[in-house]
């Protein structure tokens, strides 16, 4: 069980990352994207389901029960390499369903004062 | 054509459907989607991992599937940087037996065009069955 104190804080990761053109070329690869000047719209999962998983296991959650439910990314402009992205992520939900618990985890990734695309990733945890 | 608003006309109409597209998925990009992703979730490796946790083989990350739905998507918008939203839901999980190579199969159709955004419904099946749901794109017109 998530500890409840802890749906509608923010937490903002101390390290920001750095994103590189290794990165974006292998993720691109990877999916037969051949367009590797910006990054693929979901590349930022590559961040925020990290920092997801930080947050939600430091708030008491199961890591190895959860199933990935459903997805949503919002792009104010496409990722590039260069970019310095810092990662704020909020639990925005928890409920229980049939006796799952379902999370919906928000993040926000920010380079300077920019806000670049922001995550949201709904997490089923298996009873 | 005389254009008097002076906006320019969308390409895209309400209703309009795509050419479906079928990209391959095999053990090998799984595991590439996984080094490139950070998602190292042994059940999208390996085979006796998988079969441990009651899964009928190795499944395909959802993020994968989705990713190869924003492709489609870019694809039909121009270019990757034009999307702006991204949802997708994970309903069926896409099962890649070693040395098959499983085929998932995309179509879209228009649900909405404005002057500055088309939204597109997307369908993503494997073998006949819907592996996607509620899958939405928009794009910059």
């Amino acid at each position: 069980m998530l500890n409840p104190d802890t749906v509608g804080r923010t937490f903002t990761s101390a390290d920001s990352i750095t994103v590189t053109q290794e990165s974006i070329t292998a993720f691109a690869l990877a999916i037969g994207e051949p367009n590797v000047e910006v990054a693929p719209p979901t590349f930022a999962i590559t961040i925020t389901l990290d920092k997801s998983q930080e947050l939600l296991q430091s708030s008491g959650l199961d890591w190895t029960r959860v199933v990935h439910g459903d997805q949503k990314f919002e792009i104010q402009r496409p990722i590039v390499a260069g970019d310095v992205l810092s990662c704020s992520s909020t639990i925005e939900s928890a409920r229980m369903v049939a006796g799952n618990e379902i999370v919906t985890v928000r993040s926000d990734l920010h380079d300077g004062d920019q806000l670049v695309a922001s995550s949201w990733s709904t997490l089923v945890v298996r009873a | 054509m005389v254009n008097p608003g002076g906006a320019r006309m969308s390409t895209f109409t309400v209703g309009q459907e795509f050419e479906p597209k079928s990209y391959p998925v095999t053990r090998e990009l799984l595991v590439a989607y996984a080094n490139a992703s950070g998602d190292q979730n042994p059940i999208h490796q390996n085979e006796e991992f998988a079969k441990s946790v009651g899964l009928p083989d190795v499944i395909a990350h959802g993020m994968f599937t989705m990713a190869l739905a924003g492709r489609y998507a870019s694809e039909i918008a121009g270019s990757s940087a034009a999307i702006r939203d991204f949802s997708a839901r994970f309903t069926k999980p896409v099962v890649v037996p070693a040395g098959v190579t499983v085929e998932v199969l995309f179509s879209a159709k228009v649900s909405e065009v404005t002057d500055a955004t088309v939204k597109l419904d997307i369908t993503a099946t494997c073998n006949g069955e819907k592996v996607l749901g509620m899958t939405k794109a928009l794009f910059r017109n």
